[in-house]
């Protein structure tokens, strides 16, 4: 007597605790191995591109806050260096470095949730996730001394940003580093060298870098297959071209591999903050009403601008006709992007390694869908 | 090696166990009692002895203090603290909200205002209950008239008691946040601690010239 097996189609999501969101999955098993994926999107669409058209270039900042909410300070950057060079506007430098400072933290915060989340799905329920976010809050409290907004920020205008930093922020920052380096240390002594890390990470997902560079996969995916790919040193916008960091590249292409290549960029952040306070120098943190008014109003063409997310490349299009608001603005979302390669991820791979694989892309269903 | 992690990972636990506790209790927190003594302004003696079944109590945990949460002077809270006074029903707030949920009417007024004409404002609305406190009202306002609140805990049963009127601001406690108020942070105004009569004056902008007002406006049109 010969046994019959037939694969079994399952749903997974929308609703579902490990989707970061609501990401809708037909995965279709044979046995525990995984044979055929379809990714179903589109349940947070709440048309972020479709209501810029009907406001203000100041007013979008706010909507593009709501795209990606764990790191909306970077959101604002992409956004306004794309206003800026529509407008053909200078901004101010005390403007600029402030803005950098911030962006760079927000990107340690949306590590941070990365790590934590991929812990989170590889099963270590609660305290590794409870750790990486008493450490996010850090970075929270400074957001809201600067802004008065721990995740909505909207703290930049066109020009740079719309107050100074208090007195109280800057010995705030200072302490605040030595304790997100020393965290940083505490999460790789209890999980670089852990077996099961290693034996649950090592070697799953393995992705060529011709098929990521094929896919215009950027990010911490893409540098963790040896490609060196980082706009911060390829083209560099606001001051990066001040500014000495190391790339952070690792080989193996695999979930460990992301997994390092986004610790180790923590800790380039940290250093890239601490020349940002070095060089900082007083002065207006934003040009005068007469130069950029509240109500910009630019000249008929278009503009791209991109810069490295805590995800990969962040890009925001703009097309003026003349108005007070976009004829049409386009975001490049790198979660939606990095997305293209999740069948060929996960197919061949086990039941137990799914959330593990989709929680190292690192995607933010805010920022698919907007 | 094998089985290295597990100690490891123990000895993390153990550094932690001894960590002070970094989440806050809110809004009550169980005391013990010598910091109730302290809280109270008693001598710990004299309020064991003359209130043995409250010490007790303390020493059970069955009694709790209000706690607060820490915030930052730039707090957007959900009350707003509006100066009519200061109004002149420019509507500029109105006009820069990106979801339109401020209503304002005007009617023309008799008093004399500082530049222009001048309006009296019979309408003041705003629709917290859709707000997302992102502030660009308060950046929008050219007198200093509308402010952030540091308050957050503004909640009711029903949702149109969400919009806050005119009435209701005047009524309303006065902590003014510093969100896009320098002013308020040269003149170290607290928000938890000072009273806003004290620092009235520094919620204003410098009253422009006339001068400087007809050459803006007049001349160099």
């Amino acid at each position: 007597m010969s046994l019959e097996t037939r694969p079994v189609t399952v749903n997974l999501g929308p609703q579902h605790p490990s989707t970061h969101g609501v990401f809708r999955m037909r995965v279709t098993f044979d046995g525990e191995e995984i044979i055929d994926v379809e990714p179903i999107f589109g349940y947070l669409h709440r048309g972020s591109e479709k209501l810029a058209e009907e406001r203000t270039y100041s007013q979008i900042v706010t909507l593009t806050d709501r795209m990606d909410y764990v790191s909306s300070m970077l959101n604002n950057q992409a956004y306004i260096l794309a206003v800026e060079k529509l407008c053909n506007i200078v901004p101010s430098p005390r403007g600029v470095w402030l803005r950098m400072i911030a962006s760079e933290l927000q990107r340690i915060a949306s590590h941070f949730v990365a790590t934590g989340f991929l812990l989170q799905d590889l099963g270590a329920l609660g305290t590794p996730l409870i750790y990486c976010m008493r450490e996010r809050e850090n970075i929270l409290d400074l957001f809201e001394m600067l802004c008065g907004a721990r995740i909505t920020n909207s703290y930049l205008r066109p020009g740079g940003v719309f107050m100074d930093a208090p007195d109280v922020f800057w010995p705030a920052l200072s302490r605040s580093l030595g304790d997100i380096e020393k965290s940083i240390d505490e999460i790789e002594d209890y999980l670089s060298g852990n077996e099961i890390i290693f034996s649950r990470t090592k070697g799953t997902a393995v992705l060529s870098s011709e098929s990521l560079v094929n896919a215009s996969i950027t990010g911490p995916m893409l540098r963790a297959s040896g490609v060196d790919w980082d706009l911060r040193h390829r083209n560099p916008y606001d001051y990066y071209s001040e500014i000495t960091f190391k790339r952070i590249l690792h080989t193996a292409s695999d979930n460990y591999a992301r997994y390092w290549v986004r610790v180790q960029e923590m800790r380039e952040s940290l250093k890239i903050i601490s020349q940002c306070i070095k060089n900082i120098e007083p002065g207006p943190v934003r040009p005068s009403f007469d130069d950029v008014p509240r109500l910009v109003r630019p000249e008929p063409g278009d503009s791209y601008a991109a810069i490295e997310g805590s995800k990969g490349e962040l890009g925001f299009y703009l097309v003026s006709d003349g108005g007070i608001s976009p004829y049409r603005m386009h975001v490049r979302a790198p979660s939606l992007i990095n997305l293209t390669l999740l069948r060929e991820m996960l197919v061949g791979e086990l039941f137990g390694d799914l959330f593990v694989i989709f929680g190292s892309v690192d995607l933010n269903m805010g920022e698919v869908d907007r | 090696m094998i089985g290295k992690g597990i100690p490891r990972g123990f000895i993390i636990t153990l550094k932690n166990f001894f960590r002070t506790p970094v989440t806050v209790q809110y809004p009550d927190r169980k005391v013990s009692i010598f910091e109730y003594a302290k809280i109270k302004k008693k001598n710990i003696f004299k309020l064991f002895f003359s209130q043995p079944m409250l010490s007790l109590k303390i020493s059970l945990g069955l009694i709790s203090v209000p706690s607060s949460v820490e915030q930052s002077q730039r707090f957007r809270g959900n009350e707003f603290t509006f100066f009519e006074e200061r109004c002149t029903a420019c509507a500029s707030c109105a006009k820069y909200c990106p979801l339109g949920i401020i209503e304002i009417v005007s009617v023309p007024g008799g008093f004399d205002a500082q530049e222009g004409e001048s309006y009296k404002l019979d309408v003041f609305d705003i629709d917290i209950g859709r707000c997302m406190f992102c502030g660009l009202c308060v950046e929008a306002c050219p007198y200093d008239a509308l402010h952030m609140g540091t308050k957050f805990e503004k909640s009711t049963y029903v949702r149109d008691n969400l919009i806050i009127t005119k009435e209701e601001l005047a009524k309303s406690e006065k902590s003014p946040s510093s969100f896009y108020r320098p002013q308020f942070e040269k003149e170290k105004f607290d928000p938890f601690k000072d009273n806003i009569k004290d620092h009235y004056k520094a919620g204003r902008h410098e009253k422009p010239e006339y001068k400087d007002l007809k050459k803006k406006w007049v001349d160099d049109r």
